[in-house]
């Protein structure tokens, strides 16, 4: 049987003397779609930073594809196959689309810290940025400073810089916050794109995103995972509803 | 590049085609300027601009590129210089078949050197711990060239003579025009190679660890490294400048590595603007001809240099550069004529205030600095009691309607942006 791509055990995390993640235990398969959802202040955020590296656990072990990542600084993990975005827009800001996009090609294509090759004369790398930019429909803003886009275009690019490496387990925190629906549903359908074949795990306050995305949904409350499975089954379940569903869907 | 020539074909061959131009241009500009400048003191100044550009562009590849702000540049630049003169003693003594035009490299290998070993701690963050650890860097490497006396020769510093190696096409750089050119060819080279490191993928994470270090590690860059890359070759090409300075003055002394070459080269460098590479040469080519001239007019030109610098800060954070590159899709779009009768106007408030202020500074340093020998003095050829009311008066008055009009010719330049903002934003929907 092969690993997980992701598996969670016994997640702790603790700001002083608050406990923000009690213990959470999760495995996802390979090329799952996995949505976490749960009220504002859950921890939602704080599992991503946990997972992604970003800062470091109280307590527990992380398995990405079977090893052990916890305790590895983000760009190790990143090489590893792991790539998140972020809840508030975090992008390159003074550097051009193209160049946001090109950077987080780079790594994934070999380039490393070279600095006696062209960034031009890598075939692969220009390739992949076009793509992307096709993908986040960003090709005709490409020389724009990435800073003075709009909103709903830098949460384009916050996913394409995201998925431009081509990394196997996708972590995606509220892809979709502040969108309109047009651009929401544009959204979907790119997430649903890149995520084929690979491990998505994503936080979504959007219920018919959730829903209409996941294989499987998590459902975490007070740094706890209430309740994990398929749609239908989280629809139904009772006590979801009395934690959180009843007060957030209309 | 033929990947992108498939995208947009016009655009690239056209990039590069003016690309060849500049250096070009460059080059020539470089070749042909001793043969405009012929005077002893315009060599001796050329040269000097050529190593300061190199030093400006090495520090920028911290500061512009990296993010890295340092008040300790210069210690590479020191120390590059110092393993050079020594270095050159060496080579004369052993009598090696080494010509002076090579020498340049013991300095940069020096810089690079010191880089690796003060690189690692300092480079962890950027920001404040940086700066600091920069300027600690620089009080550590200072006092130990008081007690390491033999290395660095105390007060009047090693000297060396460039004229007693190896000599190359008979040249024995005696002559300032030869040591010129020895600059140039560096300066060119060092241009080129540090304009290439920009345009490879270290280069460009440069940019994104400077924009966003968090983001930068979760694109699988290590940003401690990246900075310590640009670190170490930065210290390589300050080693470099420092060597050529060493050629320059067959002399090393504790002022190359001091807090005041290293404010200088932070002072250039912004002056020319960090946003583009050819910011730091514009502000190294300015501050030395400013520094050589003011010096040789007034005695409190740094006093000028500080009030140069705040002004920047203020007004054009961007420099120089900044400014120009502020114009060029104005120029594009045909509209630069719209700004130019605000620009022409504001030369006079500018040059009234300018002219109060420098009467204020001069006659505040000749009561200050010379009262005892009396306060009678000078200014464009009219002579006047800096103690006495009138020239005060005149003074407030240049500096008062000075600012009065600059602010009203300020709105007017102000709203003659918005126009041609407004005009190009309409030329940008239609393209
Ligand atoms: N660095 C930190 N220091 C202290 N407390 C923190 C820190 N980061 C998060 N918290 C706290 O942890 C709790 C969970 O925050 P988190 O951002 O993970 O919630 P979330 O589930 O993502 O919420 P939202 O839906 O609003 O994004 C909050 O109470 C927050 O204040
Ligand atoms: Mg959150």
């Amino acid at each position: 049987m092969t690993a997980p791509a992701l598996e969670l055990i016994g997640l702790k995390k603790n700001f002083g003397p608050a406990e923000i993640i009690r213990g959470v235990d999760l495995a996802i398969p390979r090329a799952e779609r996995h949505a976490i959802i749960g009220p504002n202040g859950a921890g939602k955020s704080t599992l991503f930073n946990l997972i992604s590296g970003l800062i470091p656990l109280s307590a527990g072990e992380i398995r990405l594809n079977g090893e052990a990542v916890s305790g590895k600084p983000p760009f190790e993990i990143n090489r590893r196959g792991l790539s998140r975005s972020f809840q508030v827009t975090n992008i390159f800001p003074a550097m051009s689309v193209f160049e946001n996009v090109r950077c987080a090609v780079l790594w994934a294509k070999g380039e490393r810290y070279a600095f006696w090759r062209s960034v031009g004369g890598n075939r692969a790398v220009t390739e992949r940025t076009e793509e992307v930019l096709s993908a986040i429909n960003l090709q005709s803003r490409r020389d724009v400073q990435a800073g003075v886009l709009t909103y709903a275009e830098q949460r384009a690019l916050e996913i394409g810089i995201t998925m431009a490496g081509g990394a196997n387990v996708i972590l995606l925190d509220e892809p979709t916050a502040g969108m309109s629906k047009a651009e929401t549903e544009r959204a979907v359908e790119l997430i649903r794109r890149i995520s084929e074949g690979r491990t998505l795990l994503i936080v979504e306050h959007d219920m018919s995103v959730v829903f209409g995305l996941a294989d499987r949904i998590s459902v975490l409350v007070y740094g706890e995972i209430i309740a994990t499975g398929p749609p239908a089954e989280i629809r139904a379940s009772r006590q979801v509803r009395d934690a959180y569903l009843g007060e957030e869907v209309p | 590049m033929s990947e992108t020539a498939s995208v947009l074909p016009g655009m690239k061959v056209a990039a590069s085609r003016g690309g060849w131009l500049i250096w070009t241009l460059l080059a020539a500009a470089f070749a042909l300027a001793p043969l405009l400048f012929r005077s002893g003191t315009s060599l001796t100044m050329m040269s000097l601009m050529g190593i300061a550009i190199i030093f400006a562009l090495s520090y920028n590849m911290l500061l512009g590129q990296t993010g890295m702000l340092s008040f300790g540049h210069a210690v590479y630049f020191g120390l590059g210089a110092y393993f050079t003169v020594h270095a050159m003693n060496a080579v004369i003594e052993a009598r090696l078949p080494v010509p002076v035009a090579a020498m340049p490299l013991v300095g940069g290998a020096a810089g690079l050197g010191f880089a690796l070993l003060f690189g690692w701690v300092s480079t962890k963050r950027s920001g404040t711990a940086f700066a600091m650890i920069s300027l600690g860097l620089a009080e550590l490497v200072g006092s130990s060239s008081l007690i390491l006396r033999s290395f660095f020769g105390g007060e009047e510093g090693v000297s060396t003579n460039r004229t007693k190696l190896l000599r190359l096409f008979d040249w024995n750089f005696g002559a300032q025009v030869q040591v010129y050119y020895l600059i140039a060819a560096w300066c060119l080279l060092c241009i080129a190679l540090m304009y290439a490191l920009t345009r490879t993928p270290f280069g460009r994470m440069c940019n994104a660890v400077r924009d966003n270090p968090e983001r930068a590690q979760f694109v699988g860059y290590d940003p401690h490294r990246v900075r310590y890359i640009a670190f170490v070759l930065s210290g390589f090409f300050a080693g470099i400048a420092g060597g050529l300075t060493a050629i320059n003055f067959e002399l090393a002394n504790a002022a190359l590595f001091g807090a005041s070459q290293s404010g200088n080269v932070l002072l250039a460098t912004f002056i020319g603007g960090v946003g583009h590479f050819f910011g730091p040469i514009l502000g190294a080519i300015l501050v030395t001809f400013l520094q050589n001239m003011l010096s040789d007019v007034t005695e409190v030109w740094q006093l000028y240099f500080g009030l140069m610098f705040i002004a920047t800060v203020m007004y054009a954070p961007g420099g120089i550069s900044g400014l120009i590159m502020m114009h060029r899709p104005v120029w594009r779009a045909g509209a630069l004529s719209r700004l130019m009768p605000g620009y022409g106007m504001m030369v006079v408030p500018v040059a009234l205030a300018a002219a109060g202020a420098i009467l204020v500074i001069e006659m505040a340093t000749q009561i200050g600095v010379h009262g005892a020998q009396g306060t009678t003095m000078k200014l464009l050829g009219i002579g006047f009691d800096a103690r006495s009311v009138p020239p005060w008066l005149v003074a407030g008055a240049m500096l008062g309607v000075g600012g009065l009009l600059a602010r009203l010719v300020g709105r007017r330049i102000a709203a003659a942006w918005d126009d041609v903002r407004a005009m190009s934003l309409t030329h940008g929907g239609v393209a």
